[in-house]
C-alpha cells in the first residue's frame, strides 16, 4: 500500500510529466488559457492514460513478451493509443458534446501526445505490475491536471501584465512555464522523506 | 519466425483496432446539419469571438440550430451575413458596423501635465511611470500607441489627444487593444452622442485636472427622455440601445463632455 502511495505521489509531484519530464507540452501551452478547457483536457488525458495503460500493459506482458517482441513496444503502443483516442473522441461526440467542443482540436492531438506514450512506456520500463502501472498512470494524470490548473492561474494573471512587445504571446508564456517548472524542482526528495525508499 | 510473428501481431492489433473504430463510428454516429458547414464557409474564419460565440463554427451552429441573428459577425460584415442568409433562406438584418472612439477630450487647452516625461515615447512605457504624465490619470497621453496599431491610417494624435477618422475606421478594434489606459471604445457607427471622458474621480477632483471632464453632476440623466444615461462612479454612460439621438444631454452638459464622435472631426 505504501509503495502504491509512493508511486502515486511521486508521479504527481516529483516526476510530474509536464513540469519535470517536459512531456505533453502542446496542450500545456495550447489549452491552458481557460480553466474550463484545461480541466477538461486534463480529465481527458487522465482518462486516456488509464485506458492506455490498462490496454498496453496486458498487450506487452501477454503478447509481446512471450514472442520476444519487446523491442516493438513503441510502435504497438502508438497504434493502440491512436485507436483509443479516436474511440474516445467518437464516444465524447455522441454523449458529452459540450466537452467535445470545449476540447476542440486538442482531443485528436492526444493521439500524438507524448505524455500518454511516455506513461505507458515508462511504466513498463520501471517494472511495475498491472496495479502499480494503473496507479502510476492515475498519478501522472492527476499531476497533469495539477500542472494545468496551476499554469492556467499563472496565465490568467499574465493576461493583465503588459510585457515588452518582443515577449508578448508565446515567449512570455514559455518564460512563465519554466518558472512554474522550477518551482516543482522543490518537490525533489519529498517522497523519500515521506515514504522511505524502495 | 521472428519477423513473421512481429508482422502478424502488429497487423493483428491494427486490424482489431480498425474494426472497433468502424463499429464505433457506425453505432455512435452523430447526425450533423450539413448547413452548418456551409454557413461556416461564409464566415471569415478568424475565430475572433466578436459575435459572442466561441468561434466561427460555433456561431454557424447557433445560426442553424438556434435561429440566431445573421448579422453578428463584425469582421465579415454584410458579405458574411448575406452568405449565411443565402444558405439559410432568410433575410440578413442590417450589419452593425462599429467604429472606434477615443473617450477623452484632454486637449492641451483643456488639461495640464503632472510632469515633463522624457522617456521612451510610447503610451505603454509612459503609463508605467506614475500612471503617465497627464494630470488626469484616465486621460489620453498622446504618444500614439493606437496610431502605430492602426493598419488603416484612421487614427491620429491631434493637439495631444488621439482622434479617430470615422471614414477610414473599419472597426477592427486594434487601437482599443493597444491603449494602455483603455480609453478607446468600440461603439455602433451611428449619430448618437457618447460621453468623451473616462474619469471616475469625484467631480471636484476631475474639475481640477480637466475643464471638459465628466464631473458626474447627473444633469444629463434628468434631461434624457428615454432614461438612457446612467451615472456610475462619477461618470456618465449612455446606453446606445436606448439613445434616440435627441442631443438634449449634449446641450445641457455643463462641461461639454458629451458629443457625437462623427461631428468631432471639425476639431
Amino acid at each position: 500500500m505504501a509503495k502504491l502511495a509512493s508511486i502515486f505521489f511521486s508521479m504527481v509531484l516529483v516526476n510530474n510529466y509536464l513540469l519535470v519530464k517536459f512531456m505533453g507540452i502542446c496542450p500545456f501551452l495550447g489549452v491552458s488559457k481557460k480553466l474550463d478547457s484545461s480541466v477538461g483536457m486534463s480529465v481527458a488525458v487522465t482518462f486516456v492514460m488509464l485506458m492506455a495503460t490498462a490496454i498496453t500493459w496486458p498487450i506487452y506482458t501477454f503478447l509481446l513478451v512471450p514472442f520476444g517482441l519487446e523491442y516493438l513496444n513503441t510502435i504497438a503502443f502508438i497504434l493502440v493509443i491512436a485507436a483509443l483516442v479516436q474511440l474516445v473522441e467518437i464516444i465524447l461526440k455522441k454523449y458529452i458534446p459540450s466537452l467535445y467542443t470545449a476540447l476542440g482540436v486538442y482531443l485528436p492531438l492526444i493521439t500524438t501526445n507524448c505524455a500518454i506514450l511516455g506513461v505507458t512506456l515508462l511504466n513498463i520500463e520501471s517494472g511495475y505490475n498491472f496495479i502499480e502501472s494503473l496507479v502510476a498512470s492515475a498519478g501522472a494524470g492527476i499531476g497533469f491536471l495539477l500542472a494545468m490548473v496551476l499554469f492556467t492561474g499563472v496565465r490568467s494573471t499574465l493576461e493583465y501584465a503588459k510585457p515588452p512587445k518582443s515577449f508578448e504571446g508565446l515567449p512570455i508564456t514559455l518564460v512563465a512555464a519554466s518558472l512554474v517548472a522550477v518551482s516543482f524542482m522543490g518537490f525533489g526528495g519529498i517522497i523519500e522523506s515521506l515514504f522511505g525508499t524502495f | 519466425m521472428g519477423i513473421t510473428s512481429a508482422i502478424m501481431i502488429i497487423s493483428g492489433i491494427g486490424i482489431i483496432a480498425a474494426v472497433m473504430l468502424v463499429l464505433a463510428a457506425k453505432f455512435m454516429h452523430v447526425e450533423e446539419d450539413e448547413r452548418i458547414g456551409r454557413v461556416t464557409e461564409c464566415l471569415p474564419g478568424a475565430n475572433c469571438g466578436a459575435c459572442g460565440y466561441a468561434g466561427c463554427a460555433d456561431y454557424a451552429k447557433a445560426i442553424v440550430e438556434a435561429d440566431t441573428p445573421l448579422n453578428l459577425c463584425v469582421p465579415g460584415g454584410a458579405a458574411a451575413a448575406e452568405g449565411a442568409a443565402k444558405v439559410m433562406g432568410k433575410v440578413a438584418g442590417a450589419t452593425a458596423a462599429k467604429v472606434a472612439v477615443v473617450a477623452c477630450q484632454g486637449f492641451e487647452c483643456n488639461t495640464s501635465k503632472k510632469f515633463d516625461y522624457q522617456g521612451i515615447t510610447t503610451c505603454s512605457a509612459a503609463a508605467k511611470m506614475f500612471n503617465g504624465p497627464t494630470a488626469c490619470a484616465y486621460g489620453c497621453m498622446g504618444f500614439g500607441d493606437c496610431v502605430a496599431a492602426c493598419k488603416f491610417d484612421a487614427i491620429q494624435v491631434v493637439n495631444g489627444v488621439a482622434l479617430v477618422n470615422q471614414e477610414k475606421c473599419t472597426g477592427c478594434g486594434a487601437c482599443a487593444k493597444a491603449c494602455p489606459k483603455a480609453i478607446i471604445h468600440m461603439i455602433p457607427d451611428d449619430v448618437n452622442p457618447v460621453v468623451l471622458c473616462q474619469n471616475v474621480d469625484k467631480g471636484a477632483q476631475t474639475r481640477k485636472v480637466c475643464s471638459t471632464g465628466c464631473i458626474g453632476c447627473m444633469k444629463c440623466t434628468k434631461f434624457c427622455p428615454t432614461n438612457a444615461i446612467k451615472v456610475e462612479n462619477n461618470l456618465a454612460y449612455i446606453d446606445q440601445e436606448l439613445c434616440i439621438g435627441c442631443m438634449q444631454c449634449a446641450d445641457e452638459c455643463p462641461v461639454k463632455a458629451i458629443h457625437i464622435p462623427n461631428i468631432r472631426k471639425q476639431y
